[in-house]
């Protein structure tokens, strides 16, 4: 299947696969002819400058060996990259199966050409590279882009299950696999507790992340989301954690007995370790976040800041020998929140690329040479092994969680459900931190790592493809709410509309869990830690240019659909009101059926939809303008009309609810200077927005109300926005000592977050509530039920 | 748990004997502690003593209304001891919900413009999952819970109508298409959805759909589970 995909780009891979033969070839040549053995970067290049004959000036020469490296590493990526098109070209296959089993399928290819060349790869892949550079993007790039928010609302369930789900895997595994060397029979005799223990803890490191793809399409719930998420984000700080300490005890054992002290030394090591990296991770997310505060007028180096201190964090703590991935992952995790209201939103978004791109970049570089040492003489093959390898994979993932989640529904107010454990136990997916870990084991300490190293490419392909790929229909199976096809027209309607009003309704209700610490955490954010931490004046306001991109789509929108039939409104709209009773053909309705399922609004999803490999447009972020829009255009529509409120409710309701002036301040000679720095043109980013109603220039309004533009500046919405006779004075008094919510729009930072980061990075929304909460109101309110107006599409006439 | 003296709370069967959300506010009568008061509990913000009666009646759940206890308090950022509109408007994911307004709206019934909380439980029991066992052992001559699918669905219907008639219009369902249906549909499409969807419900041929029709219309699907909040337990 995964051949399907490359089809259309098969002659690109097949030329650059013979330029990688022919420099194989090449390269090949001139290894054996310069008998370099060694193959350190280094002594390759040095063997390659010496093989060159020192005569004379050749007009033409090849030096193959200089760019080896760094060559064939960049044709690698690039084939992963091409193959990565392919098969999103394709549109079914993402569905059928998750992304690493292309990227394996790619690796495996690279490694059969090289096999077949008798090429020896370059050494991309040893202990020091993988840990000081392949390893690190790729936690970076699961800590940032982790939910904050969802997840410290389960932290404890997370680490209860990932930390000591781990341990439990690591164990459980070591030791039955332990048993089963003591039979004579297999052959295992030489292969001892501690080898197996590491074995064991290896293979704890599972991989979920690959199939929350395949959840968020069957929309599993954000709980189970969350453990999966949480699970991937921890699972290999602590496997290899557990990993470096066993082998720092195979290696004493090498030399002298192992005494009970020092197990206990390693216990408390492991604790220290932990704890230890997440410490510095935390440190190092502050200092980031303090120095970006400073960084307005260079903003080219925001990126870099976030990057080399998130590296600095990791590697002093490895200098410690603390755990770096911990404490990447809580720099990560730390700093996030800060550095993203601090750094421009260019920057913002280099940070968000670049950080993906890095990661996948490691990735694609595990996973091909997963692929090349599959293929490979290197391979030792004992069939009681990788069965039993395999078999206490499932049952000790099987027993870790339905021990630890029964053990931790007793204490959840929202169990997981049996269905959801299943979940679990059926994601443990293997990847590339198993296999790196394996592959790096020392030779000299371990006799039979091919032997590990072939039982873990076996659980790594068969959890990849097989697990990964029916993960899918075992969700789907399990998730018996499908929804049917044959919806009426109504059913469909309401269906959304429930959905919408039970999404808003949770909203409402909040996510509830770890309430007290989480406020007791926000106070004390809000007084010391954004004070110190967050620019004070932020200059380039958000808000502002949020506001231009939504007149701008408004303005593109409009053009493109909405002002043709609008126009022509009036009259078509006559004319349905006649036709009213005319019936539909089958065929019709099944076309309006069509049109509500595409064009409906989704339901909104509180974990943002996560892919490992790639950044997705998020749809529920244009989503969210639009509404916004609306609610704009409706509000303004009201306005419009001078409170001719169409859909009576008693006029109490429609209370108007102006938000008071931003800075709280009560003097009207305040508001008019503030006003009247709202100049007409839209270039004047820098002052920040205050959203107000100012109630000095009745006149102006009047004049204002001729609906002139279709892309009115901000600053019209004020001074249109006033309402002439509705008492904004008793409004502003009993709203201003709301305080805290007029404050918060001194941040606008936040504000845009919420409007545009709102399904991005989650964190936080309930701060950014406020502010953008707000402005809504501040906008929006005084049209009541502006929401019973119009659209867009109505906004001329 | 320090509880106060004991008192029966009758308070709650008021809310029961209003069918919907919308209903007359129950009159309050002297304020009193029940058994499943929550006072002591939460006293981030002294409230005035009726919002602490809760029924056990409801049978919403300790932990669930001690849960919206806190989170009333969290939404109220003043103190006030009651929700404004605004406050509700300030859940940030509300604001870009496209029913928003309207579900903001249905917690203010009649025009009123503070929300106590046990008005807002009331609202929010609509939610709570329907529990089969208690179903079944419900006295036939008790009002229905506010949480039966009739009132779950009565609470759906009043997002609809908002002229309060007892009937989604034509126009009203074209405000609630034009709510949900993104910008791409053409307004002539909108319309002919708009007059579909009502024809398809309206057996009584009066150009609108009446509760019942409503009702009716849904009766395949299963709104006891698509009404129902699994934190309200």
């Amino acid at each position: 299947m995964g051949v399907r995909g490359l089809v259309p780009f098969c002659p690109w891979n097949w030329c650059l696969l013979l330029a990688t033969l022919q420099c194989c070839g090449a390269s090949s040549e001139s290894n054996r002819s310069t008998d370099s053995s060694a193959q350190s970067e280094l002594n390759v290049r040095f063997a390659a400058a010496s093989s060159q004959p020192a005569e004379a000036i050749s007009v033409f020469t090849l030096d193959y060996d200089y760019v080896q490296i760094p060559y064939e590493v960049t044709l690698w990526i690039l084939l992963a990259s091409l193959a990565k098109i392919g098969f999103h070209l394709n549109r079914r296959l993402p569905r059928l199966m998750p992304e690493s089993c292309l990227l394996i399928l790619v690796g495996a290819l690279v490694g059969a050409v090289i096999f077949g060349t008798d090429h020896k790869s370059p050494p991309v892949m040893d202990s020091s590279i993988y840990f000081l550079y392949l390893l690190p993007p790729i936690v970076l790039e699961s800590g940032y882009f982790m939910p904050t928010r969802p997840f410290f609302e389960n932290l404890g369930s997370i680490l209860w299950w990932a930390g000591l789900g781990a341990l439990l895997n690591a164990f459980g595994i070591g030791l039955s696999l332990h048993l089963v060397c003591q039979v004579p029979a297999f052959g295992l005799g030489d292969v001892n507790l501690l080898q197996n223990l590491l074995f064991g803890s290896l293979m704890s490191a599972v991989d979920p992340v690959a199939v929350l793809a395949v959840f968020e399409e069957a929309r599993v719930n954000e709980q189970l989301h969350m453990m999966i998420f949480g699970e991937a984000l921890l699972n290999d700080g602590i496997s290899v954690v557990l990993y470096n300490i066993l082998i720092a005890f195979t290696k004493m054992h090498k030399f002298e007995g192992i005494e009970p002290v020092d197990i206990l030394a390693g216990c408390a090591r492991f604790i220290i370790v932990g704890c230890g990296g997440v410490f510095f991770g935390v440190i190092f997310g502050f200092i980031s976040a303090f120095i970006t505060r400073f960084t307005q007028n260079i903003s080219a180096i925001e990126p870099l800041i976030v990057f080399m201190f998130s590296y600095v964090s990791y590697l002093v703590a490895e200098t410690l020998y603390l755990s770096g991935i911990l404490a990447i992952t809580a720099c990560a995790v730390t700093m996030k929140k800060y550095v993203e209201e601090n750094v421009s939103q260019t920057s913002y978004t280099t940070i968000k690329y670049f950080m993906k791109m890095l990661s996948s970049v490691s990735e694609t570089l595990i996973f091909i040479f997963m692929g090349v040492s599959t293929i490979g003489k290197n391979h030792e093959w004992n069939w009681a092994f990788i069965c039993f390898t395999l078999v206490f994979c499932q049952i000790w993932r099987a027993i870790s969680v339905f021990v630890l989640f029964y053990v931790s529904n007793q204490f959840r107010t929202f169990p997981f459900s049996v269905k959801d454990q299943c979940v679990i136990f059926y994601s443990g997916v293997r990847g590339a931190g198993s296999f790196s870990l394996a592959f790096l084991l020392p030779l000299s300490l371990f006799p039979r790592k091919k032997l590990f190293v072939t039982a873990t490419l076996v659980v790594i392909y068969f959890t990849v493809f097989i697990q990964g790929i029916t993960v899918g229909p075992l969700v789907r199976y399990l998730d018996v709410r499908k929804t049917n096809k044959k919806e009426s027209i109504n059913e469909e309607l309401h269906a959304r509309l429930m959905d919408h009003l039970k999404a808003g309704v949770e909203d409402v209700c909040g996510q509830w869990s770890h309430y007290q610490v989480r406020d007791k955490f926000k106070k004390f954010d809000h007084k010391y830690l954004r004070k110190i931490l967050i620019r004070k004046n932020l200059p380039k306001s958000s808000l502002v240019s949020l506001y231009k991109k939504l007149e701008m789509k408004q303005a593109i929108e409009m053009v493109e659909s909405g002002v043709l039939s609008s126009t022509a409104f009036s009259t078509s709209h006559q004319a349905q009101r006649t036709k009213e009773t005319k019936r539909l053909s089958p065929e019709d309705v099944e076309s309006m059926r069509d049109i509500l399922t595409r064009n409906m609004y989704q339901v909104r999803q509180r974990t943002l939809s996560y892919n490992k490999y790639n950044l997705q447009p998020q749809t529920s972020e244009k989503q969210a303008k639009e509404i916004l829009i609306r609610r704009r255009n409706t509000f303004r529509e009201s306005m419009k009309k001078g409170h001719s409120l169409p859909w009576g409710k008693p006029a109490g309701t429609k209370n108007i609810r102006y938000l008071s002036f931003p800075y709280s301040s009560p003097l009207p000679a305040g508001r008019d200077m503030k006003v009247a720095e709202f100049t007409d043109h839209d270039g004047s980013d820098s002052e920040l927005p205050p959203i107000t109603f100012s109630t000095h220039s009745p006149k102006e309004s009047i004049q204002e109300r001729r609906w002139a533009p279709e892309v009115i500046p901000m600053r019209s919405l004020h001074r249109a926005a006033t309402p002439p006779h509705f008492g904004y004075r008793r409004n502003a008094s009993r709203e201003e000592h709301l305080g805290r919510g007029g404050r918060a729009i001194l941040r606008p930072k936040p504000l845009f977050h919420a409007v545009d980061e709102e399904f991005e990075s989650e964190e936080e929304s309930e701060e950014e509530a406020p502010a953008f909460g707000s402005l809504l109101s501040s906008e929006l309110r005084p049209g009541g039920d502006c929401n019973l107006s119009h659209s867009p599409l109505l906004q001329r006439k | 748990m320090p509880h106060d003296p004991p008192h029966s709370s009758p308070l709650w069967s008021s809310f029961k004997a209003t069918p919907t959300a919308w209903g007359r506010s129950p009159s309050w009568g002297l304020p009193r502690l029940g058994p499943g008061c929550l006072t002591p509990l939460l006293s981030r913000h002294p409230l005035p003593r009726r919002a602490w009666i809760l029924s056990p009646d409801e049978k919403v759940s300790q932990a669930s209304l001690r849960r919206l206890y806190d989170r009333f308090q969290a939404l109220d950022r003043t103190g006030k001891g009651y929700l404004s509109r605004l406050d509700l408007q300030q859940i940030g994911a509300l604001a870009v919900n496209p029913l928003g307004d309207r579900i903001i709206d249905s917690f203010f019934p009649d025009g009123s413009l503070r929300l106590d909380f046990p008005g807002f439980v009331r609202v929010l029991a609509h939610f709570r999952p329907v529990d089969e066992e208690e179903e079944g052992n419900r006295d036939p001559k008790e009002p229905e819970p506010l949480n039966s699918r009739m009132n779950k669905l009565r609470f759906a219907f009043q997002l609809y109508d908002l002229d309060r008639d007892g009937k989604i219009s034509r126009h009203e369902m074209l405000q609630a298409l034009r709510l949900m249906v993104g910008v791409q549909v053409t307004e002539e499409q909108l319309e002919s959805i708009a007059d579909r969807t009502v024809q398809e419900a309206d057996e009584d041929g009066d150009g609108a759909v009446s509760f019942l029709e409503f009702a009716k219309s849904l009766e395949k699907m299963n709104i006891e589970q698509k009404m129902s909040i699994r934190i309200l337990k």
